[in-house]
C-alpha cells in the first residue's frame, strides 16, 4: 500500500517538475512551483520524512512562488508604461 | 520500483537543467534551480527510506521500533529552508539586473558586455 | 554561444549523465533494502541525550557545528538580499495605493493568522520532540505574519512589523547560537558539545544544548524570511524607479480608513 502511494506521489513530482520546467511564463510558473512543493511534501510524508515535509511544505508551497511573484512584478513595471503586466518582460532589445 | 526513485530524481535533474539551459528569462531560470535543486532532496530521502520504518521520531514509539536513516532527512531538512534564503539572493540580482540593464533575458544581457 | 549550440552541448552532457546514472542507479541496492549505519548509530546517540527527534538531535547536537556554517549561509543570504535591494539613490518611494478586500477573503485571512502563527510557534518549541524545529517553524510563523498583507493591506502589514526589530532578531538568532558553542567551551567541554542536563525523554526540557539550539534557529529563521518577504515587498509595491508610474494618480484618501480600521481589528 506504501509502495502504491510512493509511486503515485512520484510520478506527481516528476510531472509537476517538467510542468514547471515547460512553463516560460514566471507567473505561471511559480504557481506550478507551488504545486511541485506540494507534491513533494505528500512525497515525503510517504518516505516517512515528516520533518522534512513540513520544511518543504512551508517553502516550496509558499515562499519561493512568492518571492517569485513579487520579483515579477517588481521586474515587470516598465519605466513611463504604468503597469505593463501582460507585455513578457525580457523580450525587449 | 526497486530503482524508480533514483531515476525519478535523476529525472528531475535533468529537466531542471534544460530550463536552465534554454532559458530566456532570468526569473525563470531561478525557478528551474530551484526544481533542480529539489532533486537531491528526492535522492537523498530514497537513499535513506526502509520498508516498513517508521518517522525517527519516538515521542510515542518503543525505542527499539524499526526507522527511516534519520542522518539524510536531517541534511535535506536544512537545505530546503537555506535553499529558500539563496533563491531570494538570486532573486534581488535579479532585480538590481532589470534596473542596470533593463532586460532579464540572458541573452541580451551577454550581446550587452560583448 | 548560440542557443543551438547551447542546447546541443546540453543534450551531448545529458545524454552522458543519464547514461551513468542510470548504470549508477542499478548498481545501488534496491530501494527500501539497504542498511544504515549511520541512521542506526544516530538513532542510538539521539536517544542516549534523550532526544526524541532524532532529526533534531542531529541538526543542533551531533552535527551542531554543520548547522552553524548553514546557519550562516542563510544569515549571509539575508544580508545579501537586503543590500541588493535596498533603496537607491534615484528611487523614490511611493505610497501604496489601500486595497479593497473582499470580506470573505479578510474574515479567513484574519481567523487563519493567530492559529497560523501559533502552529509555527508550537512547530518551533517543540522541535526536539515532534516533528518540526526551528527551521520548519521560522517559516511558519514568518508566512503567517503574512497573511495580514491579504486580510487588510500592506500599510497595515507595514505597521504591525517593525522591521528593524526582526533584523536584529536575525543577528541575535545567529549570536546566540555561537554563545551557546562558547558557552560550552567555558563549562569545559568542546565548541557546541551538549553539555546542559539532558532531561527526560519526549518531555519539553529535553535535549540539553539542542533545545537552546533550536530555539536561536528558530528565531533567526523567522527574522530573515519576514526580512526577505518584506525587501521583495518593499520593492514590488513601495520603491520605484525615476520615470517609472508617473501618469496614474493615487488617490490614498479615498479609502483609507481601510487599513486602520484592518489594523485595529487585528
Amino acid at each position: 500500500m506504501t509502495d502504491v502511494l510512493i509511486v503515485v506521489a512520484l510520478l506527481l513530482v516528476a510531472g509537476a517538475a517538467t510542468a514547471a520546467v515547460l512553463n516560460r511564463d514566471p507567473m505561471r510558473q511559480a504557481l506550478v512551483l507551488s504545486f511541485l512543493g506540494l507534491a513533494l511534501a505528500l512525497l515525503f510524508t510517504f518516505l516517512q520524512a515528516p520533518d522534512v515535509a513540513l520544511s518543504q511544505l512551508a517553502v516550496g508551497s509558499a515562499v519561493t512562488p512568492l518571492m517569485i511573484l513579487l520579483t515579477v512584478r517588481k521586474v515587470r513595471r516598465r519605466p513611463g508604461s504604468g503597469d505593463g503586466v501582460d507585455k513578457p518582460a525580457g523580450r525587449e532589445r | 520500483m526497486t530503482v524508480l526513485p533514483y531515476l525519478v530524481a535523476g529525472w528531475i535533474f535533468l529537466i531542471g537543467v534544460y530550463g536552465l539551459v534554454t532559458s530566456r528569462d532570468l526569473i525563470h531560470a531561478v525557478g528551474c534551480l530551484a526544481v533542480t535543486q529539489s532533486s537531491t532532496y528526492v535522492l537523498l530521502l530514497a537513499v535513506g527510506y526502509r520498508n516498513g520504518g517508521t518517522a525517527p521520531v519516538f515521542a510515542d514509539a518503543p525505542t527499539d521500533s524499526r526507522v527511516v536513516d534519520p542522518v539524510v532527512q536531517a541534511l535535506a531538512l536544512t537545505d530546503i529552508v537555506v535553499g529558500a534564503t539563496v533563491t531570494a539572493l538570486l532573486l534581488a540580482l535579479v532585480v538590481q539586473l532589470r534596473k542596470r540593464h533593463g532586460t532579464v533575458d540572458p541573452d541580451a544581457l551577454s550581446e550587452l558586455k560583448g | 554561444m548560440s542557443p543551438r549550440v547551447r542546447l546541443w552541448v546540453f543534450l551531448v552532457g545529458a545524454a552522458g549523465f543519464a547514461a551513468l546514472f542510470a548504470a549508477a542507479c542499478l548498481d545501488l541496492p534496491a530501494f527500501g533494502t539497504v542498511p544504515h549505519p549511520y541512521g542506526v548509530r544516530a538513532v542510538h546517540a539521539a536517544l542516549s541525550h534523550h532526544t526524541a527527534n532524532v532529526i533534531a538531535s542531529v541538526n543542533f547536537d551531533l552535527r551542531a557545528f554543520d548547522t552553524l556554517g548553514e546557519e550562516s549561509i542563510l544569515f549571509s543570504a539575508v544580508i545579501g538580499t537586503v543590500v541588493l535591494l535596498r533603496q537607491a539613490r534615484d528611487e523614490h518611494r511611493k505610497d501604496p495605493e489601500p486595497a479593497t478586500v473582499h470580506p470573505p477573503v479578510r474574515r479567513f485571512a484574519l481567523l487563519t493568522l493567530p492559529f497560523a502563527l501559533l502552529v509555527g510557534l508550537y512547530v518551533i518549541a517543540h522541535g526536539q520532540i515532534s516533528p518540526g524545529g526551528g527551521f520548519q517553524g521560522g517559516v511558519v510563523a514568518a508566512t503567517a505574519l503574512h497573511l495580514l498583507y491579504i486580510a487588510a493591506d500592506y500599510r497595515a502589514l507595514e505597521r504591525v512589523r517593525p522591521l528593524t526589530l526582526y533584523e536584529i532578531g536575525e543577528a541575535a538568532g545567529e549570536a546566540a547560537y555561537v554563545i551557546t558553542g562558547l558557552a560550552a567551551v567555558l563549562a569545559g567541554s568542546a565548541f557546541l558539545a551538549n553539555v546542559l542536563p539532558f532531561g527526560t525523554l519526549a518531555t519539553l526540557s529535553s535535549g540539553g544544548t539542542a533545545m537552546v539550539l533550536n530555539a536561536a534557529v528558530g528565531l533567526e529563521v523567522t527574522s530573515g524570511i519576514v526580512v526577505l518577504l518584506a525587501r521583495f515587498l518593499d520593492q514590488a509595491v513601495e520603491i520605484e524607479e525615476p520615470g517609472e508610474g508617473g501618469g496614474s494618480p493615487r488617490d490614498t484618501r479615498d479609502s483609507g480608513g481601510n487599513g486602520d480600521d484592518e489594523r485595529e481589528r487585528a
